[in-house]
């Protein structure tokens, strides 16, 4: 008798549609093409930053055009899902054990959130949002 | 003693991660502003040339824009192997490439403030 190991037929590009766990997961793996994309903005910003005064100017002005605005939407999202899952996950990735318990979750990922609270509210005020 | 070359790969990765949680939201909210015509004070050449001419304000950009693009390279890879594209070798050589010469590039940037 010969054993003949199961093989699943697993399809490369369209596995995710099979639960909504892959599709959350792929819709987490998508935002790094956004974040990945607005890195490379940042880039040309230090470029046109380190070109001078009208240089930056004019990378200002181009920033309102309507694909930038609708750029900055999407990247805004990215970022905003990105930032919650990844804090989400703290509490599996670094369970805390004082004596014999484990820490709540909710307080690791809570305390991360704290701290990205604070942290964007201090750039904004040093930026001179308010 | 096993060798890899994955944890040269994963920290830079787990900390760029970190830093895209914790500083891009907020990073894209002022570029946001910008875009819709209210730049923020902080955004005006003066401020942010005096930032980044400044050592400190310098590392930060550099820390955060260069970790932000290796992790990002890391996981356009990782997303392009569960899209079906399977020529990884390929995929994760260029993109590490193009993280190391963004890196560098803003580097050469931000000493030139």
């Amino acid at each position: 008798m010969s054993r003949r190991p199961l093989i699943r037929e697993v399809p490369p590009a369209s596995w995710f549609f099979r639960h909504p766990r892959y599709l959350r997961y792929m819709a987490r793996e998508v935002t790094s093409v956004f974040v990945g994309a607005y890195c490379v903005l940042l880039v040309i910003a230090m470029q046109r930053l380190a070109a001078g005064p009208i240089a930056w100017q004019e990378f200002l002005v181009a920033l309102r055009s309507p694909v930038s605005i609708i750029f900055h939407l999407l990247a805004m999202a990215a970022a905003f899902y990105h930032a919650g899952t990844w804090f989400n996950a703290t509490q599996k990735a670094m369970p805390l054990q004082i004596g014999e318990n484990f820490v709540p979750g909710s307080y690791i990922s809570g305390a991360h959130y704290l701290v990205w609270a604070v942290l964007s509210l201090v750039v904004l005020f040093f930026a001179g949002v308010f | 003693m096993a060798k890899s070359h994955k944890p040269v790969v994963w920290f830079p990765f787990a900390a760029g991660g970190t830093v895209i949680a914790f500083c891009m939201p907020v990073i894209v909210v002022l570029g946001f502003l910008a875009a819709l015509g209210h730049v923020p004070s902080g955004l005006s050449y003066e401020s942010l040339h005096a930032f980044a001419a400044h050592g400190l304000g310098r590392l930060v950009l550099l820390g955060v824009i260069a970790l932000s693009l290796w992790s990002s390279a890391h996981r356009l890879r990782c997303t392009c192997y569960d899209f079906g594209l399977r020529a990884d070798t390929l995929i994760a050589t260029m993109l590490y490439v193009a993280a190391i010469v963004g890196s560098a590039a803003t580097a050469m940037f931000l000493f030139r403030i």
